[in-house]
């Protein structure tokens, strides 16, 4: 029998009442006295040479309160890369300062290079229009490979190769990863690229600045997946402003899938703008901006090599990677190809050998950085793809050189060679669950069907690993991080028993508010409902890291846990007390303290009356008061993993594919509520399905965008995903962690594009096509078509 | 969007004399004008709905012919045409999402003539005729080009008027972003012989493919246009497909248009 409440109850969102119901409060929502609006002048050109920008014009049109240009905010604190890369010589990456405004070049199109603060959104616009910007056009620099090959353009002029990094993982092994494919029987070659994307999260990119020049208070009401961090970049970083004297409120937010980790800009100019101004100043970006300016993900262009015996077993892996950091280093774009990626290298297998080699290349496009599974998702592909090459290279079944080179049940923990430790897994075992809920037996049969319908059937499938609940802040310390990644709740009880949990994490669509909740209701025997989840304001929670990299349950419900654990060791002493009994005789379960082997106890509630109501407390001895903090560090990583196939029909006239079936077999380790994990995983699956069939993110040689808007950027809709078949019953717990849990939020955007491009390979290559070993995501129909004109 | 005027005539007359001021433009379903107007790319001084207008609204067949009022919505033309022109329907109900198939309208669209979009190649195909305001034109003199008709200035489509075909179905292959056409072909049988049009493909907008029209005339089947093939040049190319590709759709999707008619 499922539970219906705590842990492991497959509880409905209690946060979809309000966003179904309208009632969600989004940062454009929210609207302050004498709120005044922002507009920015963004560049047209890829790349440019600002000569003069004349706003004289503008600041005298009807409402404009003031313009600023990006000389205004020269002064200011770069926003600055989370992230120090070395590079493979010992040479630290090259680091460019990422102004608040764009001031002497323009960098991609729709770099910002001045702000219109006006009455009404219309006049800011109007304004915007009336700005002469005198910008001489420089030609573009948009491919990565020409851009590391022409010293004479540069998107940045102090550095001349247009080189961030040249990294090298592990540098060490790099020798005997050499040694070992000179003298494999078979190397298996493929050149690849991970597509870019664009994260179009529903709700656009906004925030409100608020300054009060009595008590000199900012307060910023933005769309942030991490409060305290936007806070610690811009008051540490960008604007020299005290912590304290900044609040930074992330109401609801509708999705964010990384691209609002980062600190941006316009965040700092309208911050700016209502101290000069002493109103509040609003900006809310429209579609086209987003997909001009948000952070995109992804662009990889990758050749990759495995070597291995003739009968499959893996010997070494090595890649040379081209990873586009864009016009300027996004707060987490250097940690995304390297620590993100070129650790995961080893996947799921044995491999004993891996070399990883990752240059960095500044491009006058939008900045990438982390997007829904960071740099996992471009290492899997890479894998994924390889190992079906290899297999059709050798005769080998896809499911065959699979199991020969999974890591064994019984060999954790399994250090890789790649530098992590995975602490705990059963990669057969989900490759087993998948094989038989995909019905692989049938798959024959099926092919046969479609077949004599005229259509190519194929299946692929993906064996795929990650390393999320980032991150134990030592060890990504030592890989250049600049921030911990630790995270924090408090835990209040309040005088009548129910109480408020403040989190570090922050829910962007992923559903804390319930199953955060549960947790706490199963640990203290108390109902959900009594429970409220604080979130998102840095003034009411404590200093977290907020929510990315499947990091949120891992690492900042393992805090809430650690500090439920406090409030009941708290409790205990308060029962004692009470009960005149020894703090060690007290007991604590189903929300009852006892003294054991005797019926005398207190409820929950008693313990948090009276912790209120102390008028009889030993004081020396017993604080008053039921309230709680903790900060937990993980001690790794966590490691989900599982085994997905995807199941595909190609229209051979047309080159057009369905997915019939989509299969996940996953182990994110405990489960704390199914139907929320479901959800994770339909929303990444689908996510991936986008990247491998739709989503084609192109500028042209001029660095324009050209699918920079939904008629020409294909997002999946309903009618382009199956129905999914998703399971999660052969979990292993994670070790390391009080609820041994993995984390589910970017496993589907991460194992499902390889499965997906397997699969349209299979079906060709079935089809009789034997010459197409691999086609470049999105797998568009123009592009089979193509592929089976060869 | 910049500020404008609105105004809601019940004639065409009052439309007419409406859209002689300066700065006046014709709004229909508005799901083209008010996107635009939204990225600021258009600013008209006044828009001049034409959807009170009664006589520019539904669908009527009589005499071998259906006349489609200008001002009608797409989801009506699948609704109410689909006894007398079933492949005309057919593809008004394939147009959009429901909220562009209700606010839509064929006016807007023939008049906008979006090389991506749909029924061109139904007008032309059928051979239809372009009623306005001011005079009639047939569906080979109407479409100029990219954006481009014999429309002037102000000239209202009140009425398309298509003759009925024998057969005739639409085959749509979406852009996979935008689900215009990335070609569409129709085809049309009548008694006095074959017409096919295709959107989404040529570099000038919609056009017929006269070979496939010759062929067919003579052998209405499938297997009728397997030996030609379209020449690419002067095909549109853009991120959805080259124009060897849309080449290639044209021959693929008139041969299933036959077979569904
Ligand atoms: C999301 C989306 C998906 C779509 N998908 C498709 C699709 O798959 N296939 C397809 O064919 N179309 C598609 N469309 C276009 C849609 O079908 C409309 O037909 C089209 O937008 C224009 O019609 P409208 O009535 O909205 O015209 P409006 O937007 O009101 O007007 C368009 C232009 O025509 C002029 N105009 C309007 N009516 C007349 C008239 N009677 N006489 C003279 N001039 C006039 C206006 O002045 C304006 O210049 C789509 C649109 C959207 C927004």
């Amino acid at each position: 029998m499922p539970k219906d409440t705590g842990i492991g109850a497959p509880m409905k969102r209690r946060e979809d009442i309000r966003f179904l119901t309208g009632k969600g409060r989004y940062t454009a929502d929210i609207n302050l006295r004498g709120q005044a609006y922002a507009a920015f002048a963004r560049s047209e050109v890829a790349h440019g040479k600002i000569n003069a920008i004349d706003t004289r014009a503008a600041s005298e049109m009807p409402g404009v309160l003031c313009v600023m240009t990006g000389e205004d905010f020269a002064a200011m604190g770069g926003n600055p890369a989370g992230w120090l890369i070395n590079s493979r010589d010992g040479t630290p990456m090259r680091e460019p300062k990422r102004p608040v405004l764009a001031h002497g070049k323009v960098r991609h199109v729709g770099d910002a290079y001045a702000v219109v603060v006006a009455e009404t959104v219309e006049q800011a616009r109007d304004a915007v229009a009336a700005i002469e910007a005198d910008i001489t056009e420089l030609p573009a620099i948009v491919d990565m490979k020409a851009a590391l090959a022409d010293s004479g353009n540069r998107v940045h002029d102090e550095i001349p190769d247009n080189l961030c990094f040249d990294w090298g993982w592990i540098e060490d092994n790099r020798a005997a990863v050499e040694e070992a494919f000179a003298k494999a029987p078979h190397v298996t070659t493929l050149e690849l690229v991970n597509n870019r994307l664009v994260p179009n999260a529903m709700e656009p990119r906004a925030s409100l600045a608020d300054y009060n020049p009595g008590t000199e208070d900012y307060t910023l009401y933005t769309t942030s997946q991490n409060p305290h961090l936007h806070r610690l970049l811009i008051a540490a970083f960008v604007m020299g402003i005290p912590e304290h004297k900044l609040t930074v409120i992330a109401p609801d937010v509708g999705g964010g899938f990384g691209s609002k980790i980062y600190h941006y800009g316009e965040e700092a100019a309208v911050l700016a703008a209502a101290k000069a101004l002493k109103r509040p100043v609003k900006w809310v970006a429209d579609r086209t901006e987003s997909f001009l300016s948000d952070a995109h993900g992804r662009d990889h262009v990758t050749k990759i090599q495995l070597a291995c015996e003739k009968d499959g077993t893996f010997l070494a892996l090595r890649t040379e990677t081209l990873a586009n950091v864009g016009a300027y280093l996004s707060n987490f774009a250097t940690a995304t190809p390297t620590f993100l990626h070129g650790t995961l290298m080893a996947g799921p297998y044995k491999t004993p050998l891996v070399y990883v080699n990752v240059k960095a290349v500044f491009t006058n496009t939008a900045p990438v950085d982390a997007y829904r599974g960071a740099g996992r998702p471009e290492a899997t592909f890479s894998i994924e793809r390889i190992v079906d090459k290899a297999a059709d290279e050798l005769g080998i079944d896809k499911l065959e050189i699979r199991r020969k080179n999974l890591i064994g049940a019984d060999q954790y923990p399994y250090t890789t060679p790649v530098g992590l430790v995975y602490d705990t897994g059963n990669y057969a075992a989900t490759l087993d669950k998948m094989v038989e809920l995909a019905d692989v037996a049938g798959f024959e049969k099926r092919a046969a069907e479609s077949k004599a319908r005229g259509k190519l059937r194929g299946i692929g499938y993906s064996t795929w690993i990650e390393a999320c609940g980032i991150a134990p802040s030592n060890l990504v310390g030592v890989l250049g991080s600049r921030v911990g990644l630790f995270d924090a709740a408090t835990v209040r009880v309040n005088a009548t028993g129910n109480l408020s949990v403040m989190t570090g994490a922050h829910s962007h669509g992923q559903g804390h508010e319930t199953v955060f909740a549960q947790v706490v209701a199963e640990k203290l025997g108390i109902p959900e409902s009594s429970i409220e989840i604080v979130h998102g304001d840095t003034s009411k929670i404590p200093f977290g890291m907020g929510s990315y990299g499947s990091r949120s349950l891992a690492v900042a419900g393992s805090a809430m846990v650690k500090a439920v654990d406090k409030i009941i060791a708290k409790g205990k002493k308060i029962a004692a007390h009470m009960l005149e009994a020894a703090e060690d005789d007290i007991t604590f379960e189903n929300g009852k303290f006892q003294v054991a082997g005797t019926d005398k106890a207190k409820t929950f509630g008693e313990i948090a009356f009276s912790a209120y109501v102390p008028h009889n407390y030993p004081l020396e001895t017993l604080e008053p008061g039921l309230e709680e903090s903790a900060f937990y560090d993980p001690g790794n990583f966590t490691y989900p993993a599982g085994a997905y196939a995807c199941e595909v029909e190609v229209d051979p006239d047309t080159g057009r594919v369905e997915i019939l079936s989509f299969t996940a077999a996953d182990d994110f380790g405990n489960v704390m509520n199914p139907l929320i994990v479901q959800g994770q995983v339909h929303g990444g699956v689908g996510q991936g399905i986008g990247q491998a069939l739709l989503e084609n993110t192109t500028y042209d040689e001029n660095g324009q965008l050209l699918s920079g808007s939904f008629m020409d950027y294909a997002m999946p809709r309903a009618d382009d995903v199956p129905f999914y078949t998703v399971d999660h019953s052969c979990n292993t717990p994670c070790t390391h962690n009080p609820l041994g849990v993995k984390g589910c939020g970017e496993a589907g955007a991460i194992g499902s594009p390889p499965a997906v491009v397997n699969a349209v390979v299979d079906a060709l290559r079935r089809g009789g096509h034997t010459g197409i070993s691999h086609i470049d995501m999105p797998v568009s129909p123009s592009r089979v078509w193509q592929a089976m004109q060869a | 969007m910049y500020d404008f005027e609105f105004v809601k005539p019940a004639s065409i007359a009052d439309a007419v004399k409406a859209l002689k001021e300066d700065g006046a433009q014709a709004l229909s379903g508005g799901q083209t004008l008010i996107a635009t107007m939204k990225q600021r790319l258009a600013a008209p001084g006044t828009l001049v709905s034409l959807t009170g207008i009664a006589e520019m609204k539904g669908v009527s067949a009589a005499g071998g012919q259906l006349t489609v009022g200008g001002a009608t919505p797409h989801a009506v033309v699948a609704a109410e045409a689909k006894a007398a022109y079933p492949g005309l329907a057919a593809l008004a109900g394939g147009i959009g999402d429901p909220m562009v198939r209700n606010r839509g309208t064929i006016g807007g669209s023939i008049a906008n003539n979006d090389p991506a979009a749909c029924y061109p190649s139904a007008v032309l195909a059928s051979g239809a005729t372009v009623v306005t305001d001011r005079r009639k034109i047939a569906a080979d003199d109407y479409f100029q080009g990219l954006f481009t008709t014999a429309l002037e200035e102000g000239e209202i489509v009140t009425q398309v008027i298509f003759p009925i075909p024998e057969k005739a179905a639409y085959v749509k292959f979406n852009q996979p972003a935008s689900r215009f056409a990335l070609t569409g072909v129709f085809v049309a049988k009548f008694a006095s012989g074959v017409r096919v049009a295709v959107t989404g493909a040529g570099a000038d907008g919609v056009f017929r493919w006269t070979e496939a029209e010759e062929a067919l005339s003579k052998d209405f089947s499938p297997a009728a246009v397997d030996g030609l093939s379209v020449d690419p040049s002067g095909l549109m190319g853009d991120l959805h497909g080259t124009p060897e590709y849309r080449a290639n759709l044209i021959k693929v999707l008139t041969k299933r248009a036959v077979a569904a008619a």
